[in-house]
């Protein structure tokens, strides 16, 4: 009953496939991160650092400031953070310690297909839709604000943001629920004082990956944000037209020369995003891990 | 106060965050249904665009679109399947295992638009496929993995490991069981990570604009080499680039692409719950 | 006695450095039952697997001595562990049928050993499930399920499939653990049939029940093999104190 020798060698292959395919994904980052740096890097030496770090970015004039970029980025998503951080919460709590059954049904697929409405059609409701709303309710000159981005963005991270909220959420021990309770706390004291509390870590990471997803969103903040590579600096700059960096790799790089020092330095602004959402995913990571390790997730 | 009114105060409070999340996602569908509904016709759907797209249909776009998914589909299914086989199935738990885990969190974590400058270093320009099906399809297959990657891994570990060891007891070998046993019960779940991951290459804008993405391109494309047009960017196009056009015509496009999308999301969660109904363990 | 069928020398197992199995030195006769019994966590299932190498599945074990099967170190290098484990079947603590039907069960061994031919396939079909005395039960319901069986049938579904590719020893792995009286009794009937063909090693799921079908035993504690004796002796006049307080029930 031995096996054909032919037969093993085709199980030899497979296996051996299988392996470099397993190892693939570490050589597609390594790839990303090669060809970003072979692109972006000669910006290093064509554009003087003061240039490169300087407030105005006018690739006309040979002036690369990527501050303002860096800072819209910024600006567009921490104000994303703060509008999806509550309602993400309050959802998740809700969905997973409040909601009654039918609720939890519906709720649970319709984030889903928000997860699913692609970025451009979002982009294309901000603009039609909500843009004139901001501007009426501000009596602003345009829509297209770094507010309008913000909101949009919110919504995008919601759903990445609920459900490690819920997951963080699941993973609170029920005896910790029965504890709080027994000891004559309202389920509502239970829910502030003690699992929140407990899943602290676990929306910690939760809110890194959705700043992760929102920082490197593209289309949909492009098309509502107005894309004015200005300094927001003032108060009123959430209300006014910003540029993120990301926005501005999408609309310019269709315009430039290949090996121009202005092709360059949007690789070069590739690189900032590539690490900045490197970092973020990897401290979000590594809380998982070692979540992981002790047994706290899953 | 009695502290049963808070509590009672306290969870209208979430129930209202959570329809503050809802109702805007119904709103937008909702406007893109009835609003985009007047646009959707035979002609609409099935001819080339005319008059500067104001007028005519979006079927390159459409076929462009449909193409770029097989695309992406013929390179992300092999590998996202292979590497999750791998992690599910080969992987010790060693330092270099915890990188591949680390790679496809950063892969995951890449913006759409970096992956858009990638695949235009890389396959347009220094493999020299140029602006092309190819080109873009790679590009979306590379963003794709991390999810085709994550869910399948997890749909091979939801098999039983009895049935691993029962297969091995009975003289098969590690890849057999994998084939006969694992993979057949593990189907469905991949089937749905990898329409999850197909919708979001489908939908996505930014990785096709530098390299696959033509701006007006009223024919279908006569080779894997060629440009073609594809449904996000042509929506990102007659929304942005082109003064005049007919509100109509861009609330047609938006439905079509939702409709897509969407439609690739019901069937996925579809395959998931009745896999989950009907398997036997 | 001849030369054992299998013979295990000097064993000792670690799992993750903790020692599973310490210094074990047994002989398996052939053609006859052997039971190996003792309080839970005396390395009984570990020993069991590694008879047929199954334990290399899992990681983290290291593992010192010698199994010995008709004289030849089943884990010397080269050695075609699925061949191995086709010389030697395993039936599990719980009814682990697989997904698909009966006959599939059944023949997933065979199939996979590359038989082919269809009456081949048949002729084996019938032979493991009558000599597991469930064929007049299922000889209707083939195409069923496996799983749509009740549990006294699904175990012996399983010792039907390891049956079918004709092993020299079968391991049982307190086979009877999830099963009612009268389906016991079927199961240990069954092993009364099969071992004049087949040597068994079974770890019992009980002492009655080790004491029923024992043509030797050999009693573990704490990883460490005790007493070995044939099997009517142990039960009745067992040497060492700690055997007989086990077997008598004053602990385990």
């Amino acid at each position: 009953m031995n096996q054909p020798q032919r037969f093993r060698w085709a199980e030899f292959t497979i296996e051996a496939l299988i392996r470099v395919l397993g190892f693939s994904t570490i050589g597609f980052v390594l790839l990303i991160f090669l060809f970003l740096l072979r692109e972006g890097l000669p910006t290093f030496f064509e554009v003087p650092l003061g240039n490169l770090f300087g407030t105005r970015w006018y690739p006309t004039f040979d002036l690369f400031g990527t501050l303002p970029l860096i800072l819209g980025s910024a600006l567009v998503t921490l104000t994303a953070i703060v509008i999806a951080l509550p309602l993400g919460v309050a959802t998740a709590v809700f969905v997973r310690e409040v909601a009654p059954g039918w609720a939890r049904e519906l709720l649970k697929p319709m984030i889903e297909v928000l997860a699913g409405i692609p970025s451009v059609v979002l982009g294309f409701f901000g603009m039609t839709v909500i843009a004139p709303l901001v501007r009426q309710t501000l009596g602003a000159p345009t829509g297209l604000t770094a507010f309008t981005g913000a909101l949009i963005l919110a919504y995008m991270s919601l759903p990445t943001l609920i459900s490690v909220a819920e997951d963080a959420l699941d993973a609170v021990p029920k005896s910790y629920r029965d504890a709080g309770l027994a000891m004559g706390a309202t389920q509502w004291q239970t829910i502030w004082r003690v699992v929140v509390p407990a899943a602290r870590s676990g929306i910690v990471t939760a809110v890194m990956l959705g700043l992760g997803r929102a920082i490197g969103e593209t289309m949909a903040v492009m098309m509502v944000t107005g894309n004015a590579a200005r300094l927001p600096l003032t108060l009123d700059s959430l209300f006014r037209p910003v540029r993120t960096m990301t926005a501005t790799i999408a609309a310019e790089m269709g315009e430039v020369a290949q090996g121009s020092v202005h092709y360059h330095a949007l690789f070069a602004i590739g690189i900032i995003l590539f690490l900045m959402t490197f970092l973020i995913n990897l401290a979000a990571a590594l809380t998982i891990f070692q979540k992981r390790r002790r047994g706290g997730l899953r | 106060m009695n502290r049963y009114l808070v509590q009672r105060a306290g969870f209208a409070l979430l129930a209202l965050a959570a329809l503050v999340v809802v109702v805007p996602i119904l709103l937008v569908i909702g406007t893109i249904v009835v609003r985009g509904m007047r646009a959707i016709n035979w002609e609409f759907l099935t001819a080339m665009p005319r008059d500067g797209m104001k007028a005519g249909g979006i079927l390159p776009a459409i076929v462009g679109t449909l193409l770029l998914s097989v695309g992406t589909a013929l390179v992300a299914i092999p590998v996202g399947v292979g590497g999750a086989i791998y992690l599910s199935e080969y992987a010790r738990d060693t330092w270099l295992t915890r990188a591949i885990r680390l790679a496809i969190i950063n892969l995951a974590g890449i913006p759409s638009v970096v992956y858009g400058l990638f695949g235009l270093g890389l396959f347009v320009l220094f493999l020299h496929f140029g602006t092309s099906i190819v080109a873009g399809s790679l590009t979306l297959a590379i963003m794709t993995l991390p999810i085709i990657i994550s869910t399948a891994e997890e749909a091979l570990r939801s098999v039983p490991v009895e049935f691993r060891t029962v297969s091995a007891s009975l003289g098969g070998t590690r890849w057999q069981g994998i084939r006969n046993i694992v993979l057949p019960q593990a189907l469905p779940g991949i089937i749905t990570g990898v329409i999850l991951g197909l919708l979001r290459a489908a939908g996505e804008t930014a990785p096709i604009l530098f390299t696959v993405a033509a701006f007006y391109l009223p024919r279908l494309p006569r080779s894997p080499l060629d440009q073609t047009m594809a449904l996000p960017y042509h929506l990102y196009v007659i929304s942005t680039q082109v003064p005049g056009m007919p509100a109509q015509v861009q609330y047609g496009t938006a439905l079509v692409l939702l409709a897509l999308v969407l439609s690739m999301n019901v069937v996925a969660t579809v395959i998931r719950s009745t896999f989950r109904r009907r398997r036997q363990w | 006695m001849d030369e054992p069928k299998i013979r295990i020398e000097n064993v000792s197992y670690f799992y993750d450095g903790k020692p599973a199995l310490r210094q074990v030195t047994l002989d398996v006769p052939a053609h006859a039952i052997t039971v190996i019994f003792g309080p839970a966590g005396g390395g009984k299932t570990t020993l069991l697997r590694l008879i047929n190498r199954l334990n290399d599945l899992v990681e983290g074990t290291r593992m010192s001595g010698r199994v010995l099967l008709d004289g030849e170190d089943i884990y010397a290098p080269g050695t075609d562990v699925a061949a191995l484990r086709r010389r030697v079947g395993m039936v599990f603590a719980l009814p682990l049928p697989l997904p698909g039907t009966v006959r599939e069960n059944v023949l997933y061994g065979p199939r996979l050993a590359g038989v082919r031919g269809r009456t081949q396939l048949e002729e084996i079909l019938v032979r493991s499930l009558t000599q597991a005395a469930l064929w007049e039960e299922v000889k209707d319901r083939l195409d069923d399920p496996a799983n749509a069986l009740s549990g006294g049938q699904q175990q012996r579904l399983c010792i039907a499939r390891s049956l079918a590719l004709e092993p020299e020893v079968l391991l049982l792995d307190e086979p009877t653990s999830g099963l009612d009286p009268i389906s016991t009794g079927k199961v240990e009937e069954s092993l009364f049939q099969l071992k004049q063909r087949y040597t068994i090693v079974i770890v019992p799921h009980s002492v009655q029940q080790a004491a029923r079908v024992a043509d030797y035993a050999a009693f573990f504690l704490r990883g460490e093999l005790i007493e070995q004796r044939v099997g009517r002796e142990m039960f009745t006049a067992p040497r060492d104190r700690r055997a007989e307080d086990y077997i008598t029930g004053r602990f385990g």
